[in-house]
């Protein structure tokens, strides 16, 4: 947990040596980070394909021709035909966007009930947070996979449903991560002297407690992002997520499975792609700790 | 140190009594009707009336919670299964063990090579065999489970023709009347030892896959553990009063393993999630694909079941770990 983060002054954190913005200093770091440059780069391309799976793909993903049905990899279908004869690699390509809405709706939901609960929670203390730290020891003492299965299975299978589940499941992390944040910038030396100058609570929070939250808050997401994706992709897997003719990756891998000792390539290709998107976000999350935390930098494994 | 144990102990319980609530209202928020399911497809509307009346669903949501918890607590009854009609004690009885003995057959597998591989290129830092390593761990952990498990399948199965593609036991045996549930165990009790390679052939696949999703985890951590460990000053000590590097070794081991028992503390909540994966896609007759049924069924009172158990067993096992420090660690007091 990033919590003795914030025992370092903020602006040394940010500061470089060499006085440079600390914009500048940030991107000066993360070129120099083999891994974070390398999942960058990957979710670069990845976000390029998933941005003109919406302009062209190379066939329809949706068209069904029973007579191109299980052809193997060729120059016309470079990831093979599936039972149903629709291009793999145009159903995968459409499957990258829906893999990067599902970890944004993912994270979106988690941060947005977790980040107030846990400010509120670190900030006002007392009975408030007392209520909100034993809600989240409750959801926390769930396996995530767990209880998004029994929410989902609650709610009715849908991918909606199990991005919703998975968001509910994740929020006390990002309550539990913010509230530590507050608690300490809270005691530090600028906050006591902008509450001496007469700033109200609302301002205090806004301009001198945030900010300071931003950098482990980015982290966290950014490494929550590839296992949101996995999840989402398991829970797919089992019929608990997206259903035909949805290119969903992990859906695409369940309904290929079967055919998998006649044509290895339905079921394979959509997998890849799942363990490609969770590798970069994996290795971005990996690089933006080293970048953001001094203290951390170089010991990553 | 009891007043720690009194107080952890104190706030296991109210953990335990809000994950029972929270798994109580989804099972009750579920879509279908309960009572219409178990009553039947033909069942007039009387019957599932009485359905209703005999399974408590007529009463408030907290007189249900009461009889449900009672229930457990001083009968162990946790309800009946929709599908099959059977308790899903009974039902948890005859799937347990299955999941159990692959889950253990897979540590075993995991744990002493995932300790080594870390030692190794912990040792090795910075050298080829250590970013070879590194990569595999990085793959282990970002490629999804079922993957692994289907190109297992693909190269063990169809090319090599070695392990089956699925089961608990070759067809031409009658599965052993249970002894210990383990049926590696069992069938060497019996002295039937052509039905033990078959059960042992049977849990190669599945258990490797478990290993494999592990073994990443387990190496990324022993590595980062113990490079933080050579690098404090005892160790430095150690080396400067002439001590042999395998003997450091020794001593540097000890302290670095404290994060890796957590993590496999704590790998427990994946493993749950990987087994009930691997169970489904090997058809592995234990609990994880009995979740799996039950959810797609809709059969509410083993989600409820599996759930609360699983649960249970994760909050158990963590609270272990965090135990296992005071013997691992004696600097550690509470």
């Amino acid at each position: 947990m990033p919590d003795h983060l914030a025992a370092v002054p903020p602006q040394s954190r940010w500061m470089p040596r060499q006085a440079a913005g600390p914009g500048r200093a940030f991107v000066h770091r993360m070129r120099r980070n083999g891994g974070a440059l390398l999942g960058v780069t990957l979710l670069a391309i990845l976000g390029a394909v998933a941005v003109l799976s919406w302009v062209a793909t190379p066939a329809d993903p949706y068209t069904i021709a029973v007579e191109r049905r299980f052809q193997g990899p060729s120059a016309a279908h470079p990831f093979g035909t599936d039972d149903l004869g629709r291009d793999v690699l145009s159903r995968v390509m459409v499957g990258t966007r829906i893999s990067f809405g599902v970890a944004s709706f993912v994270l979106a939901i988690a941060s947005g009930l977790g980040v107030p609960l846990g400010v509120l929670s670190g900030y006002r203390g007392g009975w408030l947070d007392e209520i909100i730290m034993r809600a989240s020891d409750i959801f926390l003492a769930f396996p995530s996979f767990l209880l998004a299965m029994a929410i989902v299975a609650a709610l009715g299978s849908s991918l909606t449903n199990a991005v919703l589940a998975l968001g509910i499941a994740w929020w006390p992390r990002y309550a539990r991560l913010l509230r530590g944040q507050v608690l300490s910038v809270k005691q530090s030396l600028y906050v006591d002297a902008a509450r001496a100058v007469g700033a109200r609570d609302n301002r205090v929070l806004a301009r001198h407690i945030l900010p300071n939250c931003g950098a482990p808050l980015l982290v966290q997401l950014a490494t929550d992002a590839g296992n949101a994706i996995l999840i989402t992709a398991s829970l797919s897997f089992v019929g608990l997520g997206a259903k035909p003719p949805s290119p969903e990756w992990g859906f695409m891998v369940a309904q290929g499975r079967q055919f998998l000792l006649t044509a290895w390539w339905v079921p394979i290709f959509p997998g890849l792609a799942i363990a490609t998107m969770v590798a970069a976000f994996l290795f971005m999350g990996d690089g933006l700790r080293d970048v953001l935390d001094p203290r951390l930098r170089g010991s990553s494994t | 140190m009891t007043l720690y144990v009194a107080r952890r102990l104190v706030s296991l319980g109210f953990v335990l009594l809000g994950m029972s609530v929270l798994t109580f209202t989804l099972s009750r928020v579920i879509p279908a009707d309960p009572a219409a399911a178990a009553a039947g497809f033909h069942a007039t509307a009387e019957q599932v009336a009485q359905y209703r009346r005999e399974m408590g669903l007529d009463q408030p949501l907290h007189a249900q919670y009461l009889r449900y918890m009672t229930g457990i607590v001083l009968h162990g009854d946790l309800g009946r299964s929709i599908l099959n009609q059977r308790p899903v004690v009974e039902d948890i009885a005859t799937f347990l063990p299955a999941s159990l003995e692959l889950a253990m057959v897979s540590l075993i597998l995991c744990v002493p090579l995932g300790i080594g591989l870390g030692t190794y290129t912990a040792v090795r830092a910075g050298r080829f065999s250590d970013a070879a390593t590194r990569g595999f761990a990085v793959l282990g952990v970002s490629m999804p489970i079922f993957i692994v498990a289907l190109l297992l399948q693909l190269v063990f199965y169809k090319a090599l023709r070695w392990f089956p593609s699925g089961g608990r036991l070759g067809s031409e045996f009658a599965p052993p009347e249970a002894i210990t549930g383990f049926l590696l165990v069992d069938t060497l009790l019996r002295g039937s030892w052509p039905m033990f390679v078959s059960a042992a052939h049977h849990i190669a696949l599945p258990a490797a896959t478990l290993a494999v999703a592990n073994l990443a985890v387990i190496t990324r951590m022993t590595r980062s553990s113990l490079l933080e460990v050579l690098s404090a000053d005892y160790v430095r000590t150690a080396r400067a009063k002439g001590l042999s590097e395998s003997r450091v070794l020794r001593h540097a081991l000890k302290n670095s393993l404290i994060p890796v028992v957590t993590v496999i503390g704590l790998q427990f909540a994946s493993m749950i999630a990987y087994v009930f994966l691997v169970e489904h896609i090997f058809s592995w007759p234990g609990i994880g694909s009995y979740a799996v049924r039950a959810i797609v069924g809709l059969d509410f009172q083993p989600i409820m079941a599996i759930t609360l158990l699983f649960s249970v067993i994760y909050v158990a096992v963590n609270f272990a770990v965090d135990l296992s420090y005071l013997a691992l660690d004696p600097r550690i007091r509470y």
